[in-house]
């Protein structure tokens, strides 16, 4: 943090970060490169959402971000607000798993099938990809890392701190691809309209949460006074400006992806409702 | 509308399969924050933090010190700066005031590490002269910047410059836990800059007698 370089290097060395990038842009890329010589289009805004979600998680974990985000209640809250909510969005929108297929060999994609139907997987993946489920978790995560007994051992020990940061992106990812399933009810999915109902059921407590931490007027988590703050700022403005971006930001995002719902909602209605129509009688 | 009914049904038997592990995933997680040892009175961090170690230099001498010189002893360490008008020395007082308590054979067992954050202005000397007053329990070390990022990125705490006024004078930001190791050097607590001076005490005399 002393030199220009100190922030473009990872503060602490995650392997986990490290792994992530590398296989998701080496997957990514071979399924394009495969695709393109197959005959198959080669859709490029998705190519773009895909990498600049890699990206982002690469930039708030393995930068001078990551510095921030463990000095400063507000930079924090901005990794959080990237890994969790932006990040995973943009990820999903790739359409990752349209293209990481083509890069696997067959017998690698046979293998991953056998076990993806093992009950040991299904059963649990049931309960936790269940649009429900997978919403209390989304939020879920939120509360459990943001309770101020649990907020202090996390900022202490850096691999809970991980635990908490994988458990972010993975809670993302999950409740963004539920959301963004484009198989409603019509072909056998889950209600598009209990999707909107549950992103605003999801929303709520966020809102709630942003808006007392920025409101109350006492140091919700003093672990930033404790440990040492990245640059000389009062702790209240800290934690107000901080509160501020888990409330609107991430009440923004529910919005934007509740317009995307009801883009997906119309195109089946549309698609379905035409073969309805057109069903012989 | 039916299968409305058995959309909710559904979500509702899978909450109630979910919810036992999502309460387990909670006490957890509150067990993590809250599993404290009930004899230690400020807040036990053991297995939160690393061992002891370092590689700094001891004031006045610049003599170089490494976690062996503090074998066998109960460390204190704590990140501050001379020109600290408020946290530093308020803390420093209290430790020496909750070590002027403890048995005087025991408390020769404690070392209370006072490092510098702020090397430019702490000239050896002066770090000496100003860690002395607190007891002889007290050390100054002082490290280049490199050393003391390390060090401080290791107990996961920061510190940073303010602009200076026309005297040349700047605020330094810095975390205001005193970080005590036992006599293996483990990590075991955290204690605030407002830690009552009898808990403080009563805890260093608890690692003292163990071991």
């Amino acid at each position: 943090m002393d030199t220009t370089l100190d922030w473009f290097l990872p503060y602490h060395f995650y392997p986990e970060v490290a792994l992530f990038a590398f296989a998701g842009v080496y997957l990514y890329t071979t399924g394009l490169i495969r695709q393109r010589r197959a005959g198959v289009q080669v859709r490029v805004w998705p190519a773009i959402s895909f990498y600049a979600g890699v990206l982002l998680i690469y930039a708030m974990m393995h930068t001078g971000m990551d510095y921030l985000a463990q000095y400063l209640f507000a930079g924090h809250r901005t990794q959080h607000l990237i890994i969790h909510h932006h990040a995973p969005l943009l990820l999903v929108l790739g359409g990752m798993g349209r293209v990481f297929p083509w890069a696997l060999s067959s017998s690698t994609l046979a293998w991953l099938r056998w076990v993806g139907r093992s009950p040991l997987l299904v059963g649990p993946w049931r309960v936790v990809a269940h649009p429900f489920v997978a919403g209390v978790l989304f939020v879920g995560v939120i509360f459990v890392w943001m309770t101020p007994e649990a907020h202090f051992e996390v900022m202490l020990d850096i691999d809970l701190y991980r635990a908490m940061n994988v458990s972010m992106v993975i809670t993302g990812v999950l409740f963004w691809s539920v959301m963004l399933d484009p198989f409603g009810r019509a072909r056998g999915g889950f209600s598009f309209g209990l999707r909107l109902l549950l992103l605003w059921f999801v929303m709520l407590p966020q809102m709630f949460l942003g808006a007392y931490i920025s409101l109350v007027n006492h140091e919700i988590y003093d672990v930033y006074d404790v440990c040492g703050r990245a640059f000389p700022i009062a702790a209240m403005t800290d934690q107000r400006i901080g509160g501020l971006l888990t409330w609107v930001p991430a009440a923004e995002m529910m919005a934007i992806v509740a317009l995307l719902v009801l883009r997906l909602w119309m195109r089946e209605d549309h698609e379905y409702g035409r073969a309805l129509r057109e069903r012989p009688a | 509308m039916k299968s409305e009914v058995r959309d909710s049904l559904h979500a509702r038997s899978v909450v109630r399969r979910a919810a036992p592990a999502l309460a387990g995933a909670l006490a957890a997680v509150i067990l993590v924050a809250c599993g404290t040892d009930p004899e230690l009175r400020t807040q036990d961090i053991s297995g939160s933090l690393p061992d002891l170690e370092l590689a700094l230099e001891r004031a006045p001498e610049e003599t170089p010190v490494t976690e062996a010189d503090y074998e066998g002893k109960v460390v204190a360490l704590y990140f501050g700066f001379t020109h600290c008008p408020d946290y530093c020395p308020l803390t420093m007082a209290r430790v020496g005031a909750a070590i002027d308590g403890i048995d005087p054979d025991l408390s020769d067992d404690v070392r209370v590490l006072f490092v510098s954050v702020d090397p430019e202005r702490d000239a050896p000397e002066q770090l000496a002269r100003y860690v002395s007053g607190f007891g002889e329990q007290f050390e100054g070390l002082r490290g280049d910047r490199r050393t003391l990022r390390e060090i401080t990125r290791r107990y996961r705490t920061t510190f940073s410059y303010g602009e200076p006024d026309e005297h040349g004078n700047y605020e330094v930001a810095h975390g205001t836990a005193l970080y005590v190791f036992d006599r293996e050097g483990e990590a075991r607590l955290l204690a605030r800059d407002d830690e009552p001076i009898d808990d403080l005490q009563h805890d260093l005399e608890v690692l003292l007698d163990s071991g």
